[in-house]
Parts: structure tokens; sequence; C-alpha cells
């Protein structure tokens, strides 16, 4: 056979197989990922995935470019870092929604108002899977979770919302159920140059989809498939999600931004001239 | 279409979402107890690939020769 | 390897110690920093600001101190030479990744201007009671190395030296000033590049489908790669193999932890850096560092001029604490005497080397210096 899995040659093969639970949505993304890479035309020595902790946080583990598995919410501060040193490498954050949005929260909001020129893709399973299906910032209201357990009475984020105020330039939404539009939206942003956000809504059936009663996974994505409304450009104050009613998907922003570096070098250029000494790689 | 049932854990997404039906669950079992897709209908694949963007494992893959 | 003259002001300088430290880490071939403005460490990033953009450098304000102590980080991995600088409260926060820096070998620099505590406790005004924090801060099991300058001079000298160390042994490497030291001014003489000496990062020559990240050398130490040089490897937190991958069983972790720890601790005589005045032939040694230790001389002085044998052992290095020299003095002398800002803390390494020597701690709660009367005081006594 020598046609090969598209998804193979990204992955560290001789760590598969992954830890993530049966119906997981992570590795859908991951295929997502995976192909839009291959069509950004995007080298792989010039790619660096940055994860931070939790079950998401194990992608960068599995992807075969430099890869880094650092603290719980620091993803995007270390990418920082990285970008700002090595500024012809791709730096993808792929993270939970934990991780990048309870304790890693105020990371995400100040790379956005920077235009720091990074992607992050947040894999939005409304739960913490790893440490057994708590609350976080993106659980629904009214859902169970091992720390609600009479349901949430906290209201959650509307992560395209908080991306698209908070500065970030490309923000699009879709869940595991649409991976063709997925993988499309993850291609955009790998090419769009500033941050670039997209928010895949994932199944988590061992915890928030057995909490909950809405089976397993396929029961899970066909409620995807037929909650979801897609709507390119829609208003993003009105994308928040609930544990029934529309799930609105769609490339909700795609704008120009000048970019954190972009910024920086024509500043200093205009205000120290020769004098102004560039970052060499 | 290429299955590797060894790490495939039964979730059953590629059966479901095969837009050609192409594949069933399997009744035999894999090493870890899961049941694998297996080819039902092989002349209706038109190696759309939508089984390896769905799989979270990993573990199919649709071509086009 | 010699500094890149582009960060390197030789000439005589009048400076704080929060300036010098600037300039040493410029020397020393630092050209990225994160940080987040706290007193009295604030002035060191300020003059970072200032200099970076001619030199080459990035400075990033980050959002907190646990920002800015990854982000270091993740220049390091990039190629950079990096480190972060703060105070009392944001050391706290930085203590996650100085374990992350710890686990991944990451080499980098943290400056610690010390000032009272705990919580907000004494902004501006001095303390070394960070010292067991700086130790033992971050969770779990580890040896680094910090050092402590006690003069503006020194504070550019132990940064470049700082720099040093963290690559040649891949460690976070401490810089634990205090307030006077930071905020005192005095002449700093910096030499010329080509007199500076760098100890260059470890790359590694392996070809790309061998290079095995945490494999170490015959010194315990792996060699490095960065970002985009095509070796696609990865680095994590977990308890780690060679390759770099997870590898979290017991056989796993006692082998990678016993390599971390080993590689200080087997260096720790090559590490022993301390300034020796009237130590041979001394009835008692005064053990100090940092800005006690120019308090302390001013009483080692004075009681030597009533004709006691008091010698004076200065710590420039604490971490790893020189515990072979201590137990060997600690055969030739009567007593220690350990002043210090703080309620007792390096006192306790001394004394778990001091094997029956007397051990007499020299305690202040900080916000100014000792008097030095009290120095003399506690040494009188020791030798009564």
């Amino acid at each position: 056979m020598s046609v090969e899995n598209p998804v193979e040659r990204y992955l560290r093969s001789d760590r598969m197989p992954h830890i993530w639970c049966p119906g997981c949505g992570i590795g859908t993304t991951v295929n997502c990922f995976t192909r839009a890479i291959d069509e950004s035309g995007i080298p792989m020595d010039r790619l660096a995935v940055v994860s931070g902790i939790g079950c998401t946080g194990r992608v960068a583990g599995y992807m075969h470019v430099d890869s880094f598995h650092t603290t719980h919410g620091r993803a995007i501060p270390f990418a920082t870092g990285l970008k700002l040193a090595a500024p012809d490498m791709k730096v993808v954050v792929y993270s939970g929604d934990g991780d990048l949005f309870a304790i890693g929260g105020n990371h995400f909001i100040h790379a956005a108002r920077r235009n720091l020129d990074m992607t992050v893709i947040c894999v939005n399973n409304l739960t913490y899977g790893m440490t057994g299906g708590q609350l976080t910032p993106t659980t629904p209201e009214e859902a169970i979770a091992s720390t609600s357990p009479y349901g949430n009475f906290e209201h959650p984020f509307n992560l395209p919302y908080l991306a698209e105020s908070c500065g970030a330039v490309y923000v699009a939404r879709w869940t595991t159920y649409h991976v063709t539009q997925m993988k499309k939206a993850m291609k955009e942003a790998l090419l769009k140059k500033g941050f670039s956000f997209v928010e895949v809504i994932s199944p988590c059936p061992t915890l928030y989809g057995r909490r909950n009663r809405i089976g397993d996974s396929l029961d899970e994505m066909k409620t995807y498939k037929t909650r979801s409304v897609i709507k390119n450009g829609a208003d993003t104050k009105e994308v928040d999600l609930g544990m029934t009613g529309p799930i609105v998907v769609g490339k909700f922003v795609d704008r120009e931004r000048t970019t954190y570096q972009d910024a920086m070098e024509a500043f200093y250029s205009r205000k120290l001239g020769n004098r102004y000494v560039r970052a060499s790689q | 279409m290429v299955i590797d049932a060894e790490r495939c854990k039964g979730c059953a997404l590629c059966v479901e979402f095969c837009p050609t039906d192409v594949l069933a669950l399997s009744s035999s079992f894999t090493a870890k107890g899961y049941h694998p897709p297996e080819i039902v209908r092989p002349e209706a694949c038109s190696g759309c690939d939508l089984c390896g963007m769905y799989c979270p494992d990993f573990a199919i893959y649709g071509y086009r020769l | 390897m010699h500094a890149d003259p582009a960060g390197v002001l030789t000439g005589a300088h009048f400076i704080d110690g929060d300036h010098a430290c600037c300039e040493g880490a410029l020397a020393g071939g630092c050209r990225f920093v994160a940080g987040y403005p706290i007193t009295p460490s604030t002035e060191v990033v300020e003059r970072i600001a200032l200099r970076f953009p001619e030199v080459g450098g990035v400075f990033i304000q980050m959002e907190d101190e646990l920002a800015s102590s990854i982000a270091i980080a993740g220049a390091v991995w990039g190629g950079k030479r990096a480190m972060t600088v703060t105070s009392g409260p944001g050391f706290s926060l930085m203590m996650e990744h100085i374990g992350f820096a710890i686990m991944t070998e990451t080499p980098c620099v943290f400056v610690n201007v010390q000032r009272g505590g705990p919580s907000t406790g004494l902004p501006t005004l001095p303390a070394q009671a960070d010292m067991m924090q700086a130790r033992w801060g971050s969770h779990g099991d580890y040896e680094l190395i910090a050092v402590c300058p006690n003069s503006p001079q020194e504070c550019f000298d132990l940064t470049i030296k700082a720099f040093n160390l963290a690559e040649q042994y891949r460690v976070p490497v401490l810089v634990m000033m205090d307030e006077c030291v930071g905020h005192m001014m005095e002449r700093v003489v910096i030499p010329k590049p080509e007199e500076i000496e760098i100890f260059p990062r470890r790359w590694t020559k392996a070809p790309l489908d061998e290079y095995l990240p945490f494999a170490p050398g015959e010194d315990l130490v792996p060699d490095m790669a960065r970002a985009g040089q095509g070796y696609r490897f990865h680095m994590t937190g977990l308890t780690h193999n060679e390759k770099g991958y997870p590898d979290m069983t017991v056989s796993g972790q006692a082998r990678l932890l016993g390599r971390l720890i080993d590689k200080i601790k087997k260096n720790a005589a090559a590490l022993t850096d301390v300034v020796e005045d009237q130590v041979d032939g001394a009835e008692a040694v005064v053990v100090s560092y940092g800005i006690t230790s120019r308090v302390a001389q001013k009483a080692v002085q004075a009681v030597r001029a009533k004709g006691l044998r008091v010698g004076s052992l200065r710590l420039r290095t604490v971490w790893p604490f020189p515990e072979h020299l201590i137990r060997d003095l600690a055969t030739k002398v009567k007593a220690f005497i350990v002043p210090e800002l703080n309620l007792g803390q390096m006192v306790r390494e001394v004394e778990r080397c001091a094997q029956g020597a007397r051990v007499v701690s020299v305690p202040h709660a900080g916000g100014t210096v000792h008097d030095p009367a009290i120095i003399v005081q506690a040494i009188t006594e020791a030798l009564r």
C-alpha cells in the first residue's frame, strides 16, 4: 500500500495509540489540522505547536514538528517568546477551553490585543477532561459537571465574542461534525497574518456527554448536526452557547490589523532611525 | 480506503458519516476489545476521505487512485 | 567565545546595581527579556527597554510574572539568551516556571531584587528573605544555581556569570540581588568585549534523524536544538525520556531526576564561588552574602581591632551551597556567625554542615541593614 494516511507524517507514530478516550473529538481536530497544514503549504520545519495542560494539551506531544508541552494556561506566553525569538516560525497554540480561558485567560486577551502573529486553536469540549470533568468557563448554564453537581449557574464565555473584542483578526467556530469547514478555517487561520482563532466544539463523551445524558460521541455529533446553524459573518455578540438551542458556526471575523512585530519594527525605525537594530534570527 | 483496526476504538463515526455507506461495524474484536469498521460496499467508496477526517484515532482514511 | 561588542558599554560608569545588572545581561549575550514592573527591580527592565532596540534585542512587558517567566523559555527555544526580572511577589508567581525550566533544561536567568515580605511586605526596602524560596520554592526535587552580588560591579559581573552557567549546565540561574545592592550607585567598570568570556549555547551537531534532545553528554548535560532547525523535537514538563517523550514510570522518574540533580551536585565544587578573608587560623568565621556581607565586613574589622581572630566567608554562589567548605572549616573553628536580612535562612545550611561547631544566627526582619554593632556583639559572644 503506497498511499499513506495524510495525518501520518505529522504524527509521532511511535507514540500511537494516543491517550484520548473512544469518540473524543480531539483526534478529529488533529486530522483536520494536519490536512490544513498540507494545504497551507507551510513546511513542517517552519511550524511549531505549543500546548498547555489537559487532554488537548497532549496534541503537541503527538505532532511530529517542533513541539512544546508547557505549563497549565501558559502556552500563549511561551508561544509569544518563541515567536518573537524566531519570527520565521509559524507558531500554533493548540489547547483546551479550561487551559486557554480559565487559567490562561489573561494571556489570551493580551496576545489578541497585541495581535501577535500566531494561531490559537481551542478544542472546546466544555469541560476539564484530564482531571475528571469539572466546570470550565465555557460550560453552558445548567450543564452538570463534577464541580457543578446540581448544574452550572455561572454565565460562560462566548469565545468568538471575546476573541473579536480583544483584537483577533480571524475568528471562526466549527464543531467536529464540520470537518471540511474546520479544515478550511484552520488553513485560513494558518495563512492569516496576526492573531487568528479557531474554536472547535468537540465531544467529551466520557465526562461531559455522559453526565449530561447526551449519549456517546456519535450521539453528540448528531446533536451538532441538528443544532448547528451556519452563519458566516454573524455578529459574535449573538453566538452564545447553551445546553440546547442553536450552535452558531461559521467564519465570523476576517480583518486586518498591524501585528505586534510589524508595529514594533515600524515604530522603532521611525523613532530611532538607523540606531534601531532589528533582532536577528 | 485503508483501516488500521488495532488503532480503532469503535466510536463508529466513520460508519455514520460515510456519505456512500461503505462501512459497517464488524462483529470481530480488536486486541483491546473494540469492534472496528469493515468495508461492506467497496465499490461505493469515492475516496473522499471524510472517514479519515472524522476518525479520532487515525485508524482509517480514504484516497483516490 | 567573547562578548558581542554591540552589547558592551566598555568603560567606567557610575550606576546602580539594577542598571549594572542590565548591562551585565547585555554583555552576557541576553537578547530577549520579558518582565513585569515591580519595585525595586523595575529599573533593570526600564534600562533594557531603552537599550535593547539599539542592540537587536527584544523586550516585552508581559501581562504578569507568570507570562514573563515562561515567555523567556519560549525565546530560549527560539534560540535567544533570555532573562526575566522581578521582586518578592513576582518571584512567588514565577516559581512554577523555575520548575519548568529545570525540568525542560531551559537555560535562562531569573533576577530577583529582594524586598521584605511575606506578601506585598516592604516595597523598596531591603531583605534577603527569599533565599530558601530560591532553593525550594518550586514543587518537586531539584537543584539549581543562585548567585548573590554585593555591589553594582558584582551585579554586572555575576549577571554575565549567570548567563554562562545557565548555558553550561542548562538550568535556570537566579541572580539574588537585594534592594540595597539594586539601588546603590557605585563605580562599575565594564571591560572590553574581548575580555568578557561567553559560554555559548551547546548546540547539537547530531544528524537530523539521530538527535535525542535529552540524551546527556559525559557531563550529564544534553546538547540543545532550537525551533526551525529541522529536528522536530519535543519537550515537556512531564517526566520524560531521552527522546523528550513522556515517561511517567518509577524508573523514568528516578533516572531523570537523578541526572537533573547530579549535573549540579557533582559540580558543586566547580560551582563554588566564595571570597575568603583571613579564614586560615580563624577562631570564628562570619558567613554572609549580598549587602549584609558589607555590613559584616565592618563588624569583622572592629573585632579584629580588638585582637580577635575572625575570618570572613562571603558567598557569591549561594546555591548549590558550598557545604564542603563549611564542613572543612567546622573542624578548625569554634563558631560560625551568620548575619542575614531574614529571620534565619542560610544559617540552616551552615548548621547542617557545622558538625558540632557553634552556629550563631544574627537575624534581621528587613527594611534596613544590620547595625554592625549587633554583629560585633554576636561574634564577641560566640567566642566568649
